[in-house]
């Protein structure tokens, strides 16, 4: 059995219940990283919202979302708390609305361990500091102390890992984690990403616009388009060969460095016509 | 290319710009020169508060040096008053990331792309008695927008749609020189290519001179030949694009270029 199963997911919001996600289907195997492309609107945050059971209440949910055996659509609240973190955690584009501003970085980072696990201030400090080493924040104990704004925002990103990461969950879902931050930091956490999800063996559903950041992480990857899947493969076939004329334009539009400076780049649309015109 | 081509279009020596932010004193600029010759087109890279976005505000006549002079197309306008920099604002036009908040969203299109040629400043370095409807038909084809553009608001439009429309906007008073700050880093990728497509076109039949901020190398490598790299107010590195692509003089700039993330296209 898959660790997550989605079937004929169906998201659509509010009174005239426009559609966002429509039908889509796959699954992800302990221990697998999947990543999902797709442009604003694509439906890409709807699917992972809806896989942690965190869509507003306008939102009109049909299919399933089983995750660890467990399916999540109609879950009520405390069982939902109960996945959260222990099975499935999140880390999100912007580090500073997940932090509260007016909490010590490490009391954050243990608030989460304690909700799981009861533990006591001292071992669960212990277990803090040590998560924070791990996400390869140098003097673990200075950023346990300070708050979030005394942070850097590549600082900020790797608490909120270690948060995501501090229960050993099953699956870990990143939805545009190195948006916000710059080139440099970006690789570094992605480094980081890289190796603690392959020291825990933590599955990943990795969201985002960046083809090269998917790319780097993941080794699935399914791209959506209106709310639909409209191709799925592994990274090295997709990137290499992609069939779906979308996939093939952002394929080709996204590789800036193929194309000589100033010279016309492709679009989606030549894709398009392309296929059109056989 | 333009007839004075090579002729020096921007100046800048020794700038400083230093600022207040709670309570905090930040050095934003830190002794800057640079020379820009008219036909050049120059990206400026660096990372978030690395002075890139506050450099462009200087040249464009919109913020002030602490210290330091500024020149464009031979004037000093260190310290001139807006009532006499007409001849900057009509000659440099500035384009900014997210025409989500640059457009005015209670105006029409046409207002906005329009509004340039209004300004008191800029109309008296004009001609005499342009056609504003004229320039409106003219801006909107030159971005592949349709005619009828002009009439419907802004959130009518979709995001590159947008984008076009602040190009449109600042093209309408036929500038010399074109700043674009952060262009399409709030655009998909699949939108980007077209913006891009359309930014090297306009340069290219009007001979613009182009300034482009950037966090994105790749983005600057397309558009520009002449590349500057900043960190904490100062200039790294500047030379040739090509050049500094490959064969970078400082660890900064060889950093900046590893980091930037590559399409993997076998096993990891």
């Amino acid at each position: 059995m898959s660790l997550l199963e989605v079937r004929e997911l169906d998201v659509s919001f509010g009174r005239r219940r426009a559609p966002a996600v429509r039908g889509v289907s796959f699954s992800l195997d302990a221990g697998q990283r999947l990543g999902v492309i797709g442009e604003s609107g694509s439906g890409k945050t709807v699917t992972a919202l809806a896989v942690t059971g965190l869509l507003p209440e306008n939102a009109h949910v049909g299919g399933s979302v089983r995750l660890g055996g467990t399916e999540m659509i109609g879950l009520d609240e405390r069982g939902l708390a109960r996945l959260r973190g222990d099975t499935v955690s999140m880390v999100f584009q912007e580090p500073m609305t997940a932090l509260d501003p007016t909490m010590r970085v490490g009391r954050q980072v243990a608030e989460v361990l304690r909700l799981h696990q009861g533990a006591e201030s001292g071992p669960a400090r212990d277990r803090v500091i040590a998560m924070l080493d791990e996400v390869g924040l140098a003097d673990p104990e200075r950023v346990a102390d300070a708050f979030p704004h005394q942070l850097s925002g590549g600082q900020r990103q790797r608490a909120i890992l270690a948060m995501a990461l501090i229960n050993s969950p099953d699956l870990v879902i990143c939805d545009e984690p190195t948006t916000a931050l710059d080139v440099t930091v970006q690789a570094l956490v992605l480094a980081k990403l890289d190796e603690v999800l392959q020291a825990s063996g933590a599955a990943c559903l990795f969201i985002s616009h960046d083809l090269a950041v998917v790319s780097q992480v993941c080794d699935q990857v399914l791209v959506m388009l209106d709310g639909r899947i409209v191709e799925t493969g592994t990274v090295e076939r997709l990137f290499t060969a992609p069939e779906h004329p979308y996939t093939r334009g952002l394929v080709a539009t996204a590789q800036l460095e193929r194309a000589d400076p100033g010279q016309r780049l492709p679009t989606v649309d030549d894709f398009y016509a392309e296929a059109e015109h056989g | 290319m333009g007839e004075r081509d090579g002729a020096e279009i921007f100046r800048a020596e020794n700038l400083t710009r230093r600022y207040r932010d709670g309570g905090r004193d930040v050095l934003a600029l830190d002794g800057i020169d640079i020379r820009l010759e008219r036909g050049q087109r120059l990206g400026i890279v660096g990372e978030s508060g690395s002075g890139k976005s506050t450099l462009v505000r200087l040249l464009a006549g919109l913020d002030r040096p602490t210290s330091g002079r500024v020149w464009f197309d031979g004037t000093e306008i260190t310290d001139l008053p807006e009532k006499r920099l007409g001849f900057l604002r009509a000659s440099v036009q500035m384009v900014f990331q997210d025409p989500r908040s640059s457009l005015n969203p209670r105006m029409r299109v046409g207002e906005i792309i329009t509004e340039p040629l209004r300004s008191r400043l800029v109309r008296r370095q004009l001609a005499d008695g342009v056609d504003h409807a004229r320039r409106l038909a003219e801006v909107l084809a030159a971005v592949d927008l349709p005619p009828d553009a002009g009439t419907r608001y802004p959130h009518e439009f979709s995001g590159g749609q947008r984008q076009r429309i602040a190009i449109a906007r600042a093209l309408a008073p036929h500038p010399e020189v074109l700043i674009a700050d952060e262009p399409v880093s709030a655009l998909d990728v699949s939108v980007r290519a077209q913006v891009l497509n359309l930014l090297t076109d306009l340069v290219a039949a009007r001979g613009l001179t182009l300034v482009v901020v950037s966090h994105d190398l790749l983005v600057v490598r397309h558009l520009c030949d002449q590349l500057a790299v900043m960190r904490s107010g100062r200039i790294v590195e500047r030379g040739e694009t090509s050049e500094v692509y490959s064969h970078p003089q400082t660890d900064y700039t060889r950093t900046l270029l590893d980091s930037v993330p590559r399409i993997r296209t076998s096993g990891r």
